[in-house]
């Protein structure tokens, strides 16, 4: 299990929602049965923290249960047992360096020493507020190891060098595409394809009206539902 | 070898738009109106007949788990839930499929929930896919202004409406009672079964969940024909599969192939080949991170499905493999897994809570080889300990990579053991630099 608490002294500020927060809840809401608002918490933990500076207090916890008619124990319970939810405040672009086997296997450790030595320790904020990281376990982005996600989307093959240049672009105010930081495209192997390349697959052929759909009953029944 | 002109995801690197248009011609939603004709029974039966496991790990016919549901709705709503909370370590297709094909997925929810009479269907990705959430709301969004979804879907009178939920970094969501108590606004804790989700699963009502690859290559098979897609691979093993090949590995990719490939025709055709020649090779971790890791010598002959690897005692979990060579570690790799599934743990049953924990700090002392030779019989002892006793697989699968790493490489932590007591310790990190 990771061990999650709520302590730093900023917790006692006082949240209220924003107007567009307030409309994207409200969005989220209607996915779900009307007696089942208890769904939406999780989107809902999300925009708040986005509103929050990346982060979830005290005070924003208790504005999601009120607003979805929970008690705070049960949003306390979810905001602590899922990782996304930051307890404490994190830069302005936080850093989740994938740190489990098939990204270590890849040089993860050398981006995590970089990360300590140019950022500070984990989950530590430096650079007047812009930068924080954490080690996070699998990202799910396996065959583009190692890779970090920087806020909200994720920077692919790194090397200490594409990550050295990515901090730097961020510190001068820009910012930097994320995808792989190698030749290839997305989740494709690096080099000439090894699949995908007969044109015959993108010519339209494919959208024409099937002549007759295999292993059809016959005599054909009428749609029944 | 699969032929283009057979794979199902052919924009699975996204080197074509995801968009309808696009994807249209590239033939999804192609005559789906005319595939819900015959009704749900014709088109469990064409999914049973097509022999299609399930994609998520364990590999339940899905066909005959689409049967399970009652067959006709009455006081409680049928829901159906796809698993797109794609968290084992290795695994990375799932991905692929949302950002680059989302519209195959959204037809295959259509078609799949019809088969079960669930007019809701819910995807639940995990938190930290929010560049493919965002795409595939916008999928979403132009399938019901095409008429493709929502009232009277397709113009086949069926009623389906479709909603993109999302998870917040928990592994255990990837389980399918945990996953339902989350989206049911709950922390991801499994539940005890029964009952089956098939009887009161989501909100109390019969719901099913699928992995995503297993929806997604729906509307292809029927369109196509059961018999087409049971032609790929081997009796009980059919199909084309997305495979994730990471690791030590020329090129890793993640790329569509047959069912049944040989281990080293799949590494050495699409991804150049082991780092260093397949002579280079220390071992294999075929199945994602839950599976045990398979040696040199059997990955030499091995082939990718899931009674063969069942053979040699891994499996075929969710086809992430984890390629590892020479230089490796492989007591630091697998203690690297074993505090992942620590940290993962949802700490609902002792055995897993505690078990996984004092697995993971036996491993870290044998990483070093600061340990009793004896103590490796204990950790064997207490990983068959948690093993199939909690309530969901994780405890399995924290104990499966560990019986792997000492059935295969005992002799490696041995002399570890045995180099540190002399005075040689293992000083943490030299193989896996002097590699690169």
């Amino acid at each position: 299990m990771s061990h999650r608490r709520f302590h730093h002294p900023e917790h006692h500020e006082p949240f209220a929602f924003t107007k567009e927060s307030e409309e994207t809840i409200a969005w989220w809401e209607k996915k779900y049965p009307a007696e089942r608002r208890a769904s939406t918490v999780i989107p809902a933990l999300w925009i708040t923290q986005k509103q929050n500076n990346g982060w979830l207090s005290e005070p924003a916890l208790r504005a999601v249960a009120d607003r979805l008619g929970m008690t705070y124990i049960r949003v306390y319970e979810i905001a602590t047992f899922y990782t996304m939810f930051n307890m404490e405040p994190v830069g302005k672009y936080h850093f989740q360096v994938c740190g489990t086997t098939p990204c270590m296997l890849r040089g993860a450790e050398r981006l995590k020493e970089f990360c300590e030595r140019k950022i500070g320790p984990k989950g530590h904020v430096s650079g007047g507020g812009k930068f924080s990281w954490v080690e996070v376990e699998c990202l799910g982005a396996c065959v583009n190891a190692p890779m970090i996600q920087i806020n909200d989307y994720y920077y692919e093959d790194l090397s200490v060098e594409a990550l050295e240049n990515i901090i730097d672009d961020f510190a001068a105010g820009k910012e930097p595409a994320p995808g792989p930081y190698v030749k290839r495209q997305t989740s494709a192997p690096e080099g000439p394809p090894t699949s995908l390349t007969d044109e015959a697959l993108y010519d339209g052929s494919k959208a024409k009206p099937l002549a007759s759909i295999p292993n059809a009953p016959k005599p054909p029944e009428p749609a029944q539902t | 070898m699969l032929l283009d002109k057979d794979r199902i995801f052919t924009n699975l690197y996204g080197r074509h738009d995801w968009r309808l248009e696009e994807a249209k011609k590239r033939g999804a939603w192609n005559s789906t109106r005319e595939l819900m004709q015959f009704g749900p029974e014709w088109i469990c039966d064409q999914i049973k007949a097509s022999g299609l496991r399930g994609r998520g790990g364990a590999g339940f016919p899905t066909g005959l788990k689409w049967t399970f549901m009652p067959k006709v709705v009455k006081d409680r709503p049928h829901y159906l839930v796809v698993n797109a909370d794609e968290s084992e370590p290795g695994t990375c297709k799932d991905r692929d499929i949302m950002r680059h094909d989302p519209h195959l997925l959204i037809e295959g929810c259509l078609i799949a929930s019809f088969a079960m009479r669930a007019n809701k269907c819910y995807i639940y990705l995990r938190g930290e896919y929010i560049f493919e959430r965002e795409t595939l709301e916008k999928a979403v969004a132009e399938a019901y202004q095409a008429g493709l979804v929502g009232k009277n879907a397709c113009g086949s009178g069926f009623d389906f409406d479709i909603y993109i939920h999302h998870g917040a970094g928990a592994y255990i969501c990837g389980e399918e009672t945990a996953l339902l108590e989350s989206l049911e606004g709950k922390k991801g804790q499994p539940r005890l079964k029964p009952p089956f989700p098939a009887n009161a699963g989501l909100y109390g009502c019969p719901t099913t969940v699928n992995n995503v690859e297993s929806i997604a290559v729906a509307p292809t098979i029927l369109r196509r024909g059961a018999g087409w897609f049971a032609g790929f691979g081997r009796p009980n093993n059919t199909g084309t599969k997305v495979f994730c090949i990471s690791g030590h590995v020329e090129r890793p990719c993640n790329i569509e192939e047959e069912m049944s490939i040989p281990l080293k025709t799949l590494i050495e055709e699409h991804c150049g080949g082991v780092r260093g020649g397949w002579g280079n090779l220390k071992a294999i971790i075929p199945g994602g991170s839950s599976v045990p890791m398979i040696p040199k010598d059997i990955c030499d002959t091995v082939l990718m499905d899931f009674d063969a690897l069942r053979d040699v005692k891994s499996g075929l979990g969710t086809a992430a493999v984890i390629v590892m060579d020479k230089s490796t570690d492989l007591i630091r790799a697998i203690a690297r897994l074993a505090y992942f599934y620590k940290h993962e743990s949802c700490g609902q049953c002792t055995p897993c809570r505690e078990g996984t924990g004092w697995m993971w700090r036996v491993l870290e002392r044998m990483v070093k080889g600061e340990s009793e030779t004896s103590e490796i019989d204990t950790l064997l002892d207490v990983a068959s300990q948690v093993e199939g006793h909690t309530i969901c697989a994780l405890g399995d699968a924290a104990a499966w990579p560990i019986q792997g790493l000492i059935r295969h490489f005992r002799q490696e932590i041995e002399d570890r053991i045995t180099n540190y007591r002399q005075g040689r310790p293992h000083v943490q990190g030299v193989t896996l630099t002097a590699a690169e």
